[in-house]
């Protein structure tokens, strides 16, 4: 039968199940078919902290969402187009995000009365008419996907968890994809098993089928690629990006890239990914704590290397009398914080941007720490190249404030052409620098660049450079212990001054007002831009004016932020916590902030930052 | 000595000229109290790392807190004085990623067995390159008298007016307990031994823990007297050499037994014949034998206390490992080109 096609600009797509459906796989399978197909995209994975929740249960599911059009967008979407539900669990924990005349599919197999008890439904929703406002799609995906293979040696436990293969062939057929990615995905996955990996592929062949014969399904859509700047494009996950932007600044610099880290959700796969890379002479030490982890990149850092650590809150508040050494030693070191919720053990797997405090913070003594924050997945192997840049060239700790959605979340990416990323330079201390008042020449370790202020890095193995530092107070210039007063307020003073001099090598902010009109600035920082910008075009799209500016320096500012801030009349700053930086920017600029804030371990939507945005430009 | 004495430091450039003690005294003025037992073990040490011939530049000193951390300030190597407890854990990094450097730890009782106890057993597992040599003077010295870890049970200090409630570490057996390669026990006034017992570690790869029974003249004056004593040490003490029998006492009177049972015991030699008397053997593999002469000694009496090298097997270094590691890798897939990392597998060009 001929189906009858429609062009869609946009799309968002939300797999749901349980955990261990494999609706992650899914997703990431989807996404690289429409990666390749040339649209621009933006995922959101969101999954439970727990491995294995009980199977049908609520806590225990997973979800993908996906975003992807014919234009260039910049968030995983508000609200989905498409509901694909594995079970009543997945229905129920999503249906309150459906639109009303969304698309719903749902596993039927799954709805048995024991699994509706389990989520409390009394009745079945696909049948007592509570989903009439959805365009709902039932289809037997388990007990089809088990006719199909029916043919293999498999038992039928393996043949039903081959589902999410019928369902992914299924979404493919609707829209448009093509499937040789999938079809080598699963040849390469299950090659040590071909009786799995042939039933996966009739099992995604089968659900490609059934969208082409049922008449369940009358239309099939497409969705034009999206122009873009030439070049070539790959997909890129926030926490994959980090990890190449760090063996980028390791070649980039020359130095040994020294990772020590603990595992912690939602940052393990960063020392995951390294781990994989030491033909790049990267070196990963699992560490026994997450002390160990950021004080055995102090100790690398001492020699010579780039010593990173990764973690999350709960691990940044274990490093932080580490990273007070490291603020006192005045050593390059680079620390990854991927956000996630908090206090305590939060909300491991979901995000927010609630460390912002900490990183600034969250020490003892004075102790200034530069933050640099990716704004988008692919933006993370940029930040991560500057965080190393600075730490780098300024001799001090740089807080990399990545979150969950950034590391999870992933979009397309235009690679960038290695030899035109601007390099390093490490410029180690090799010679005496200080001549004494006996004429001899000596080495002083405090001694500072005038313009940098950042003190020489002179490593073990420099001849006539030996000298000893510590976290006791040092004298200005010879590095020595010194307790007097007046050195003490000098070097905390130089300190500070050394992290605001960064800002003389940080670009300007660029303000994104169109027309020029605006008297109402929104801004962010970190992984809000999405969502910010979003908001924006909405808001513009009604004929009205917003500015917008986003923050990768968090500390320290851009040296234009102040005069900004102060040539509009509102300024709206949402952010994923309870007002971090409105705090800070209120306290240093004394200006007011509107803030929007929100802690529900989710990104923000864009049509809530454009009522945001509304409601200011209507109360003025 | 040359330093083809120490095959555990061949990738440590030497020095091109001889070195004296004086070579590795910096120009700071040492600040321990007067009478400190510290004072012995710094000129031990400024006299024995001439034996090692190395490049002083290569040598790196990385103390945590308490007195004996200050102890890198007076080396003129390069040093780092880091945070409580932390030491081995930022040793660990230099260690791995500087296989030129000969690296030491100095720390203390309460620095590397309360605060810093989880990366002091962790360093010994993975076999890390680090000589770590541990004060052991009973008593919180640099906060100013309280117990440690090490002191005996019902111990009067400030924080135990009515005696302390805590069983001690053994710092032998908790470093045996903890997988290391190398573990010895020795005292900071016997010179001799101690110049010994730190070259013996120098010349070990991986992880070594020497304990040295070290005297807080202020807070816990003459804890290790009896083993200082000429009255009275030889009773006390046992130095243990390997491959030679197990005997101590004014006249080598006693011995170490092994019993029917499994235990050692200590006895007189002339009542059940040399023939009884166990061989040390610190190349054992199976640490059995060294747990067992760590557990004799009575830590109030000090009677039967081991000093010398308890155990020195031969286990290839954690930094070696990482190194061939990388080179493996490096050598079967080629030296990694970023360009073609970040394209990937999975690529669509937009003209």
């Amino acid at each position: 039968m001929s189906k009858q096609i429609v062009q869609l600009n946009r799309v968002v797509i939300r797999f749901a199940g349980d955990s261990g459906d494999g609706m992650q796989l899914t997703g990431d399978r989807f996404t690289s078919e429409t990666a390749g197909m040339g649209n621009d995209l933006s995922t959101l994975p969101d999954f439970p902290a727990e491995i294995r929740a009980p199977a049908g249960t609520l806590p225990g599911v997973s979800a993908f969402q996906l975003h992807f059009a014919d234009h260039d967008i910049m968030t995983p979407g508000d609200s989905p187009n498409v509901l694909v539900a594995m079970n009543p669990a997945a229905l129920k924990a999503n249906l309150h995000d459906m639109p009303r005349g969304a698309d719903i599919i749902v596993n039927t197999d799954e709805f048995t009365k024991r699994n509706l008890v389990k989520v409390g439904y009394e009745t079945n929703p696909i049948e007592d008419g509570s989903l009439d406002q959805f365009k709902v799609h039932p289809i037997a995906l388990t007990s089809m996907t088990v006719e199909a293979l029916k043919e293999f040696e498999i038992s039928k436990k393996e043949a039903e968890r081959a589902k999410n293969m019928f369902a992914l062939g299924l979404l493919c057929w609707l829209y448009h994809r093509p499937t040789e990615g999938t079809t080598e995905f699963l040849k390469a996955k299950f090659g040590k098993n071909p009786e799995i990996m042939k039933a996966n592929l009739r099992a995604f062949e089968a659900g490609w089928s059934y969208g082409e014969t049922t008449e369940e399904f009358s239309i099939q859509y497409e969705i034009n690629p999206a122009p873009m700047k030439s070049g070539t494009y790959r997909n890129m996950s926030g926490n994959l990006a980090l990890s190449y932007g760090l063996i980028a600044a390791s070649k980039l610099s020359g130095l040994t890239l020294f990772l020590g880290s603990y595992p912690i959700t939602p940052a393990s796969d960063i020392l995951h990914e390294l781990s994989r890379h030491k033909r790049f002479g990267v070196m990963t030490f699992q560490a026994e704590d997450e002390i160990a982890g950021v004080g055995a990149a102090i100790g690398a850092s001492y020699g010579g290397a780039l010593g990173v650590t990764t973690t999350s809150g709960p691990g940044v508040a274990l490093k932080s009398e580490a990273i007070g050494l490291a603020v006192s030693l005045e050593l390059p070191l680079l620390v990854v914080d991927v956000q996630r919720g908090g206090p305590s053990t939060g909300l491991p797997t979901k995000t927010e941007q609630s460390d912002l405090l900490q990183a600034m913070f969250g020490r003892n003594g004075e102790a200034p720490v530069p933050i640099v924050a990716p704004q988008s997945p692919s933006d993370c192997f940029f930040a991560a190249i500057e965080a190393a840049r600075i730490a780098i060239t300024y001799r001090t700790p740089v807080f990399l404030l990545s979150d969950g959605y950034l590391a999870n979340g992933s979009e397309p990416w235009c690679v960038p052409d290695v030899s035109l990323l601007a390099k390093i330079d490490p410029n180690f201390a090799t010679e005496l620098n200080h001549e004494a008042a006996d004429g001899t020449m000596e080495f002083w370790p405090y001694l500072r660049d005038p313009e940098t202020l950042a003190r020489p890095w002179a490593i073990p193995g420099t001849a006539g450079l030996e000298h000893r530092i510590g976290g006791i107070e040092k004298a200005d210039g010879a590095g020595t212990i010194s307790y007097d007063a007046d050195n003490h307020d000098k070097m905390v003073r130089l300190r500070q001054a050394k992290v605001d001099a960064i800002s003389r090598t940080i670009p300007e902010l660029v303000i994104d007002d169109p027309d020029g009109d605006a008297r109402v600035l929104i801004m962010g920082w970190g992984s809000t831009y999405g969502p910010i910008g979003a908001a924006c075009r909405l808001v513009r799209a009604e004929g009205k004016s917003v500015a917008q500016i986003h923050l990768r320096h968090v500390n320290p500012f851009p040296s234009n932020l102040e005069t900004i801030l102060k040539s509009y009349d509102r300024v709206i700053l949402p952010e994923m916590n309870l007002g971090q930086l409105s705090m800070l920017l209120r306290a240093k600029f004394l200006v007011d902030i509107i803030g929007y804030n929100q802690v529900r371990g989710m990104p923000f939507k864009s049509d809530e930052l454009a009522t945001v945005i509304n409601d200011v430009l209507e109360s003025m | 000595m040359t330093t083809d004495a120490f095959p555990a430091l061949s990738l440590v450039p030497k020095a091109e000229a001889l070195q004296t003690a004086k070579d590795f005294k910096s120009d700071q003025e040492v600040r321990w109290c007067p009478g400190c037992g510290d004072y012995a073990i710094l000129s031990t040490v400024q006299s024995f790392l001439p034996d090692l011939g190395l490049k002083r530049e290569n040598i790196v000193f990385v103390s945590g807190i308490g007195c004996s951390s200050r102890f890198p300030y007076y080396l003129d190597t390069f040093g780092l004085h880091s945070i409580h407890g932390r030491a081995p854990a930022i040793a660990t990094g230099l260690a791995t990623s500087r296989p030129d450097l000969s690296v030491w730890v100095i720390t203390g009782d309460g620095d590397a067995l309360s605060i810093g106890g989880n990366h002091l057993i962790h360093a010994l597992r993975r076999n890390v390159n680090l000589k770590i040599l541990l004060f052991n003077n009973r008593i919180y010295g640099l906060t100013k008298g309280q117990y440690s870890p090490t002191s005996e049970r019902g111990k009067i200090t400030k924080s135990s007016p009515q005696g302390s409630l805590d069983y001690s570490f053994n710092p032998v057996s908790l470093a045996l307990g903890a997988e290391a390669t190398f573990v010895a026990r020795t005292i900071d006034s016997d010179r001799k031994h101690l110049t010994e017992v730190l070259t013996a570690a120098a010349g070990h790869e991986g992880t070594a823990l020497v304990e040295i029974y070290q005297n807080c003249n202020i807070f816990n004056d003459n804890a290790w007297e009896p083993l200082k004593d000429t009255d009275t040490r030889d009773d006390l003490m046992m130095r243990l050499v390997h491959g030679e029998p197990i005997r101590f006492g004014k006249e080598q009177e006693k011995g170490v037994m092994r019993k029917a049972d499994g235990h050692l015991e200590v006895v007189e030699v002339a009542k059940v014949g040399l023939d009884n008397i166990i061989s040390h053997d610190a190349h054992a593999k199976d640490p059995g034998l060294a747990f067992a002469l760590s557990r004799l000694s009575n830590p109030r009496t000090l009677e039967n206390t081991p000093i010398g090298v308890f155990r020195d097997i031969t286990r290839p270094s954690y930094d070696r490992l990482m190194r061939e590691q990388i080179a493996e890798v490096t050598e079967a897939q080629g030296a990694g080109d970023l360009q073609t990392l970040l394209f990937g597998n999975d690529t669509w060009a937009v003209s």
